[in-house]
């Protein structure tokens, strides 16, 4: 075991296990840290996966963050042919909303009154789709109400355990403060784990709805091997420091 | 045929209140130097259609917007479009059609199919349905009975592409790692006017290079307007990347509109071309990494 490491280490090696029994699908982990997180899963967990570059190619290994390498092509993955994938259901990614509410709505549209937006964020963009086709996990790095909202999200970009005739896929809730899943009664917000630099206190207190406990042990340590491929292989420059303030 | 057309000529062919769908995605192979002669004309109250980049914040900013029909708007380095995210927050943009990529997607294809709608189940249970009560629902008429979306088909009066090369036939190719959607805008339009890094012979195509990068075919263009550099500020492999010293400049630009416009849009092309340094500093701007 490693003496230190920090949260945004912890995260990374709790976001690679959500792939480890997926088998041969897509992985796709958007935003910096879900990134670091795949490459993770297809060294250690799940060799299986596909990735991308991030552009339009499947690639056989991770390529270090930020260092410009020729990342080895094994496949075509175009826009056009993500989605025929991800209606498939062989896809499993990891995103991060804005606004997350109890029914697992997530938001990545707009926060205030939508004809004229307090504050105008990206759009829906695949959202809609990606939660009924497949199963995605999420990953929170400012663990607050302003993100486990009271009520409802502001814009409704991807469906939820209230709709009638679909249901969402999601897989874990990794945040800054613990690891959570929706698999709660009747699918409830549930919490599986503390990290270390936090408690169950902190986590009532800037969560916006209630969840259940399914344990309030401490989450895993990173092993020695998680961290070297981590720190060594995958990003090297350390951007990852930059994603949660600690 | 010879479809090689003048800027002007591009101009003269839009009129107020048109549907057009812009080709390419966030800040990648966007037709722009077409984007900002709309934006250096009098046309007003168009409906825009784009996987959406500095072409919706630049259109937004100039005011040209009527309605955006659109699943995100992104600078892809810069993940938000400040141009875009003002004429939200300031209730500049009259009307807005927020769907899922692939619903947009499933719009264009209907429409180059020449099909009232295409059924999704995409777009269900999400406040895209309750803010676009125009998408209605269709029940499968099978044992299934599934209730379904029925994506209405997105029709264009005008699409706008950014090709590698094309000769004057309008035979194009597209070198670029991902063609995107361009091909659907093309089909989804009634014409194509297409932008083109360079106007070369079509005798010097060679087959395999026909079969990867011809993504449409020449029939469907109705205009080649030759440009290098056209794509500046977005990316057009393998000739240039992202210009993300520009993509700063424009993003801080929303707030004093002013300066910008005066230096790049109330110019012509060819000043523009000089203002960003010249079509040699365009060309060796590095492929982006993602």
């Amino acid at each position: 075991m490693a003496d230190q490491f920090t949260i945004s280490e912890v995260c990374i090696c709790e976001a690679a296990k959500v792939w480890k029994d997926d088998g041969e699908i897509l992985a796709t982990g958007i935003g910096l840290l879900p990134r670091i997180a795949v490459g993770l899963a297809k060294k250690i967990h799940n060799p299986d996966l596909m990735m991308t570059d991030g552009e339009a190619f499947l690639i056989d290994q991770p390529h270090p963050l930020g260092v410009g390498a020729e990342p080895c092509v094994d496949g075509y993955m175009t826009y056009s042919r993500v989605f025929d994938v991800l209606w498939s259901g062989a896809r499993h990614a990891m995103v991060t909303p804005t606004q997350i509410d109890k029914y697992a709505h997530l938001n990545i549209s707009s926060i205030g009154n939508y004809a004229q937006p307090k504050v105008q964020l990206l759009g829906v963009r695949g959202f809609p789709g990606n939660s009924i086709s497949h199963r995605n996990s999420i990953f929170i790095p400012n663990h607050s109400k302003k993100v486990f909202v009271e009520g409802s999200v502001d814009m409704v970009s991807s469906v939820g355990f209230d709709a009638d005739d679909v249901e969402p896929l999601i897989g874990k809730v990794i945040t800054n403060l613990g690891i959570f899943d929706y698999q709660g009664n009747k699918n409830t917000l549930r919490l599986l784990s503390i990290h270390s630099t936090s408690s169950l206190d902190e986590i009532r207190d800037n969560t916006g709805f209630d969840f259940e406990i399914f344990s309030t042990d401490e989450t895993t340590n990173p092993t020695k091997d998680e961290l070297d491929i981590i720190r060594n292989e995958l990003d090297p420059n350390n951007l990852r420091s930059s994603v949660i303030g600690e | 045929m010879n479809k090689v057309i003048t800027t002007n000529d591009f101009i003269s062919k839009l009129e107020d209140g048109m549907t057009i769908g812009i080709g390419g995605w966030g800040a990648r192979r966007k037709p722009m130097s077409l984007v900002r002669e709309i934006c250096r004309s009098n046309l007003k109250d168009l409906t825009l259609v784009s996987y959406g980049g500095p072409d919706i914040g630049l259109l937004s900013s100039c005011k040209k917007i009527r309605k955006l029909i659109f699943g995100f708007v992104s600078l892809d380095l810069i993940p938000l479009d400040s141009h875009f995210r003002n004429a939200r927050q300031s209730g500049e943009l009259p009307e807005v059609v927020e769907i899922d990529e692939g619903m947009l997607q499933w719009g264009l294809r209907a429409a180059g199919m020449n099909l009232p709608f295409l059924p999704t189940r995409v777009g269900i249970g999400t406040d895209v349905i309750k803010n676009n009560p125009h998408i209605k629902f269709v029940k499968s008429p099978y044992d299934d009975k599934e209730k379904l979306v029925a994506m209405p088909a997105i029709k264009l009066d005008v699409a706008l592409l950014h090709v590698n090369e094309s000769d004057e036939k309008g035979n194009t190719l597209i070198f670029g790692p991902d063609p995107f959607f361009d091909d659907l805008f093309a089909r989804a339009a009634s014409k194509t006017f297409v932008s083109t890094e360079k106007l070369v012979d079509s005798t010097s195509f060679d087959k395999e290079k026909v079969a990867n990068y011809n993504r449409f075919e020449r029939n469907l263009v109705s205009g080649i307007i030759p440009d290098e550099g056209g794509a500046h500020p977005t990316a057009c492999n393998p000739s240039y990347g992202i210009d993300l010293d520009h993509l700063k400049e424009y993003s801080k630009s929303a707030k004093t509109f002013d300066e910008y416009q005066e230096k790049y849009l109330f110019v012509d092309e060819a000043t523009y071309k000089k203002n960003v340094g010249g079509i040699k500093s365009i060309t060796s701007i590095p492929l982006t990494k993602f």
